[in-house]
């Protein structure tokens, strides 16, 4: 009995397995095809020296670095209050929290254009770069969210609050040196995730005008034939790390119930 | 008899009580401590959205009350993208979700090695993150008209062109299974996990066979979640844009799905309506209030059940 049901899970497995390697197969192979009648290099090394990748890498770099700091800053502070005092704004706080998570992007890109149109955050370059972060602070919130409220439910965020107290400590104290050292592994884990996601994210900056990496990534094709399936590799290649970042981070917690269940 | 007399009678006597004010005070201060989050929600979020809203049922001219945006719709083509997107949607959610729950039951009680599990859902985390424009090149390279599926078929006899194409309907739909898959084997995993061991026992114990436990407990208890991860499965196929641009975006199928008109109206809004961005967006925004409705309704339908 138990041997014909371990079977057919085998079989199962065996033939979704099949629909989601063999398109990594092919992109990988295809990518080595560049030069005509040998597997070879030839497109990652294109792809590699062209200016315009390490310009929109960095660029989508260093813009995913700066949601994730400020995802942090007002997502830490928000989660702690909401453990600590403001339990009844929990439920309020995790549904915004999960809109962005269901909004297309385009919708959010588009109602960002719309609802700032003739100010100074469209009518500028500095402008339309905030409405970039700030789209992508929101798609982090989800998963920072998620990530920072399980940290925070795994240690005892009273009992230290309180002991950092009755030692006199401000609450800014509190949270930068008592709370954020207590739920760092947390953090990282969000911080991973906003990483994949802003390092690939196509539409909010495609409609933005942006320079990132995912415009670069959609250019390329027009103009080659096996360069993006190199850049295919390379960009799995970047979300697996980030997902295995967050693998690692997780697999020591209990149980791992950290964001993974809100991955798009 | 002091004491009660003090207690009852001390804002009466003029006792000035000290502890009320401060519960307030401590509240606003806690209060400032989340105040940045709800001002950013405010502004990048609800702003936004609220000005979709309004634009939608104002006329451009003046800003009166009208219909007109949502009556300029009514064009085939723009009813033609809501039906091919809402098919897209339902196709992939339900196949997906399909796929996706016996996945998902292999790998919990299907009688698989642990590291299988383990293994297939990081791959799920990053697959189903592995969307857009990327995912478009490893389909182009699969069954594109020089992929190397597509090729590895016509050695085998098998001519996929031009009677198939992956750049229309199809395509989409077998492209967009590839994030939707992971997704619900990602949400369903924990349900089924949480599954409690006594009430497989207590069905046998009452003489249940496999398929009574299916059939009057576990699918009862799973199905809230099923349905309401489907109902995210297609909220999510139904707002994709980055997969569908990239696949069919330039040619074609410039007007087959909502997003990619949403996408149109950034560049022509100034020779057509304007209203009309606003009209379709406010359409997607519709459909996911209730996709969101469905989703956090199921979810707490089964919190009775499957709550940690």
């Amino acid at each position: 009995m138990i041997h014909r049901q371990s079977l057919w899970s085998w079989l199962c497995l065996a033939f979704i397995l099949l629909y989601f390697f063999v398109p990594l197969y092919a992109t990988f192979q295809f990518s080595l095809q560049a030069k005509r009648g040998q597997l070879g290099f030839t497109a990652y090394q294109n792809i590699f020296s062209a200016p315009d990748f390490s310009n929109s890498f960095l660029f989508s770099f260093q813009t995913a670095l700066l949601t994730i700091a400020i995802s942090m800053v007002l997502i830490i502070p928000t989660a702690y209050w909401v453990n600590l005092k403001l339990t009844w704004l929990r439920p309020i706080v995790e549904f915004l929290t999960l809109i962005p998570f269901v909004i297309p992007a385009v919708i959010v890109a588009f109602g960002l254009i719309r609802a700032y149109n003739r100010t100074l955050l469209t009518d500028s370059g500095e402008g339309v770069y905030v409405l970039l972060v700030g789209a992508y602070v929101s798609l982090s919130f989800p998963y920072m969210y998620r990530a920072v409220d399980t940290g925070l439910q795994a240690i005892n965020v009273r009992t230290l609050t309180e002991a950092a107290q009755s030692l006199g400590a401000s609450w800014i104290a509190i949270l930068v040196r008592v709370i954020f050292p207590n739920i760092f592994r947390a953090v990282l884990t969000g911080a991973f995730i906003t990483f994949a996601i802003a390092m690939g994210e196509f539409t909010i900056a495609s409609l933005l005008s942006q320079p990132a990496f995912g415009p670069y990534m959609a250019a390329t094709a027009a103009r080659k034939v096996y360069e993006p399936s190199a850049l295919a590799i390379v960009s799995f290649g970047l979300t697996w790390l980030c997902i295995a970042g967050v693998q690692i981070l997780t697999r020591r917690n209990r149980g791992g119930r950290v964001p993974t269940a809100l991955i798009r | 008899m002091a004491q009660t007399i003090d207690i009852a009678s001390a804002p009466l006597l003029g006792v000035r009580r000290s502890r009320p004010p401060r519960p307030i005070l401590r509240l606003s201060l806690t209060l400032l401590g989340v105040l940045p989050f709800f001002i950013f929600v405010l502004a990048f979020q609800f702003f936004p959205a609220f000005s979709i809203v309004t634009r939608t049922f104002a006329r451009n001219s003046d800003g009166t009350f009208t219909l007109d945006n949502i009556i300029s719709l009514n064009t085939p083509l723009i009813i033609g993208a809501y039906v091919t997107t809402t098919q897209i949607s339902l196709i992939t959610s339900i196949l997906g979700g399909a796929i996706g729950f016996v996945l998902a039951c292999a790998i919990t009680i299907g009688g698989l090695p642990a590291w299988i599990k383990g293994g297939i859902l990081s791959f799920s985390g990053v697959a189903s993150n592995f969307a857009g424009v990327p995912l478009v090149f490893a389909f182009t390279s699969t069954l594109g008209r020089l992929g190397v599926l597509t090729d590895f078929l016509k050695t085998a006899g098998i001519n996929l062109y031009p009677n198939f194409t992956l750049y229309g309907f199809w395509g989409l739909c077998i492209v967009y299974l590839y994030f939707q898959i992971p997704l619900m084997v990602l949400i369903l995993v924990p349900a089924i996990d949480s599954l409690k061991k006594e009430w497989r026992e207590a069905s046998e114990n009452l003489g249940g066979t496999r398929f009574h436990y299916w059939r009057y407990v576990a699918l009862p208890i799973l199905f809230p979640s099923i349905v309401g991860t489907v109902a995210l499965l297609f909220g999510n196929a139904f707002g994709t844009q980055a997969t569908a641009y990239a696949l069919v975006g330039g040619g074609a199928g410039q007007n087959m799905v909502v997003t990619l008109l949403v996408t149109a109206q950034f560049s022509t809004d100034s020779l057509a309506n304007p209203g009309l961005g606003n009209a379709l967006a406010f359409g997607m925004i519709v459909v996911m209030a209730f996709t969101i409705l469905i989703y956090t309704y199921c979810r707490r339908i089964s919190m009775r059940w499957l709550a940690r």
